[in-house]
């Protein structure tokens, strides 16, 4: 660890991976109901299950980038962070915010919730991904600004390097954007509008930026190419995310009252989509090809060449098969909308924040790298989680399909309900392979407490 | 940059064409409060609207037209049906006001011009 504040960073990371386990065991719970519907109910309603399962990966993710920023911005501005303290003092707060919320759904129907913490006073809760208490809301608020504040000031004193500054703006951006979603009109049209400005701006738009930012991050430490290789690769890639990614929000604007030249501008923009993730897998594999160095973290590598090649696959080629206007008007709100939120989401942002997590924990924990033991279960761990999410997609896309047949594209559409019993087979096929996840994912854990022989960093 | 500023020109022709596509005219106080209970029992975190929210349950953006006013009425009050193995939908407690409030929310979403979305009455 080159510098004393970066091990800030470190309670970021744990809390990250410890929010992941909730996250995956509610979506098993999920994954579950889907085939046994009455499975813990009335205690533990999907919606409920289903907020948890979406708002701990959020939450989640939002502390590995905290995490991944505390520990490369230092190093990257060559410089000390401003503040430790405040790092450490966010880090508790968001934390207990994080679990309060958590727990407020799962103690009291939402209604009260809603009821007790506010929502009269500016009603916000109750969207898609944006169910938070309102003073949770202002909670995340606070915490980014602290954040933003101290990784700013942090850069603004030291070397400002093109990761930094991509990293940066990423992260303003989902501050920003975040403040949309206390714009909540009357008006289901424009509310709908205005909450694609959330969601399809961070995870198409700005979370990219942060993507691309760790992502040179690690190939710069463990490839030793040179800098100007990997920051000019980094530009154009965030030229062409934010080039089709912001009109790309289109997309969704295709059946929600919008008019309908967004059919033509969300296609042909969200069909160039693909082509700045594409651009992260040849990145990766060219860096790592063009290696100068044999970094002795080996998993950290694969992470990260995991993360060039499944956002590819889930965010790239899932997103277009059913971005095309003409096709989304019968997959639209179906279980390939299912299957592409799951592998893009693991794709692009679980891995790049378990690709820093892997180059910089053993760091933090005072070596080069973790013993080859610890470091064989980790990959075993990546195969196994990234795996079972290639089948999760599939079996997800196989009963899309079916849904689309019998229910859409059909002059004899059977009810929603009639549909979902008659593909239950691959919600259970599904559930199985959550298991081989969750099994991939214990392995994770475990890697951390792997003893072996260890270099000094 | 340019793409940026030319997404906030549609925006800004998007608000203006929008009145037309999404009959504002007809939002009552009634399909104001409806939108609020609509949201504080997270009803999209098992169904769709406008084909946005979970997939769990069914589609209810035409469920006005699929329904009708009475049959929803009747189906919210039933919940929970407990046959077993059945997905079950929680009982909500909504007064009667509440109830014809939701059913106006309802009615002024099936109304707006989707461009002729979903595909048929089944969502």
């Amino acid at each position: 660890m080159q510098y004393q504040s970066q091990a800030v960073a470190k309670p970021y990371f744990i809390a990250a991976i410890g929010l992941f386990v909730g996250q995956i065991l509610f979506g098993l719970i999920m994954g579950y109901q889907y085939v046994v519907g009455d499975f813990l109910f009335p205690a533990l309603p999907f919606n409920v299950a289903r907020m948890v399962h979406t708002n701990l990966l959020i939450v989640w993710l939002l502390f590995g980038f905290m995490g991944a920023a505390y520990y490369m911005i230092p190093e990257e501005s060559e410089t000390e962070l401003v503040s430790p303290g405040l790092a450490k003092l966010m880090f508790w707060i968001f934390l207990i915010a994080g679990a309060l919320t958590i727990v407020g759904y799962l103690a009291v129907p939402y209604a009260t919730l809603a009821k007790m913490t506010g929502n009269d006073i500016l009603p916000t809760m109750g969207r898609e991904f944006l169910e938070q208490p309102l003073i949770t809301k202002a909670g995340i608020v606070v915490v980014a600004l602290a954040f933003l504040f101290n990784i700013t000031l942090t850069v603004l004193k030291g070397r400002k390097t093109s990761v930094s500054l991509v990293l940066l703006l990423g992260l303003w951006g989902l501050a920003v954007f975040f403040l949309f979603s206390f714009y909540n009109p009357a008006n289901l049209v424009v509310d709908k509008y205005y909450w694609w400005w959330v969601v399809h701006l961070w995870v198409e738009g700005v979370w990219e930026l942060i993507l691309g930012a760790l992502l040179a991050f690690v190939l710069i430490k463990v490839t030793g190419v040179d800098r100007e290789v990997i920051e000019k690769w980094l530009y154009i890639i965030i030229a062409m995310t934010l080039i089709t990614g912001i009109i790309g929000t289109g997309h969704h604007y295709y059946w929600i009252g919008t008019p309908e030249y967004w059919q033509w501008f969300g296609s042909v923009f969200s069909a160039l989509e693909p082509i700045p993730f594409f651009m992260m897998t040849v990145f990766a594999f060219n860096m790592v090809n063009r290696r100068r160095r044999e970094h002795p973290n080996k998993a950290a590598t694969l992470w990260a060449l995991g993360t060039g090649v499944m956002a590819f696959l889930g965010a790239g080629v899932w997103g277009f098969l059913h971005t095309l206007a003409p096709v989304n008007y019968y997959t639209h709100g179906t279980q390939i909308t299912a299957a592409h939120g799951h592998m893009a989401f693991y794709g692009a942002y679980v891995l790049v924040v378990l690709t820093i997590i892997s180059y910089a924990m053993p760091i933090l924990r005072g070596r080069a790298a973790n013993s080859e033991r610890a470091q064989v279960m980790e990959m075993w761990a990546f195969w196994l989680m990234t795996v079972a999410m290639v089948f999760i997609t599939l079996f997800l896309t196989a009963a899309g399909i079916l849904q689309v047949w019998l229910q859409r594209a059909t002059d004899t559409p059977l009810p929603f309900m009639a549909v979902q019993e008659k593909i239950a087979l691959f919600y259970w096929l599904r559930e199985a392979t959550g298991v081989v996840f969750l099994i991939g994912l214990i392995v994770y854990v475990l890697s951390f407490f792997a003893k072996g022989e260890t270099k000094a960093a | 940059m340019f793409f940026f500023l030319l997404f906030l020109a549609l925006t800004f022709d998007t608000q203006g064409v929008l009145p037309k596509r999404d009959h504002r005219e007809n939002i009552t106080d009634a399909v104001v409060r409806g939108k609020h209970i609509w949201e504080r029992n997270d009803c999209i975190g098992c169904h769709t609207l406008l084909g946005e929210g979970a997939y769990f349950a069914p589609e209810l953006g035409n469920v006005y037209k699929r329904r009708g006013p009475d049959f929803i009425k009747a189906w919210i009050k039933g919940q929970p049906t407990g046959v077993p193995g059945r997905r079950q939908m929680p009982q909500f407690h909504l007064t009667d006001q509440e109830l014809d409030d939701l059913v106006a929310f309802f009615k002024w979403t099936s109304e707006i011009n989707t461009s002729n979305w979903p595909p048929n009455i089944e969502g």
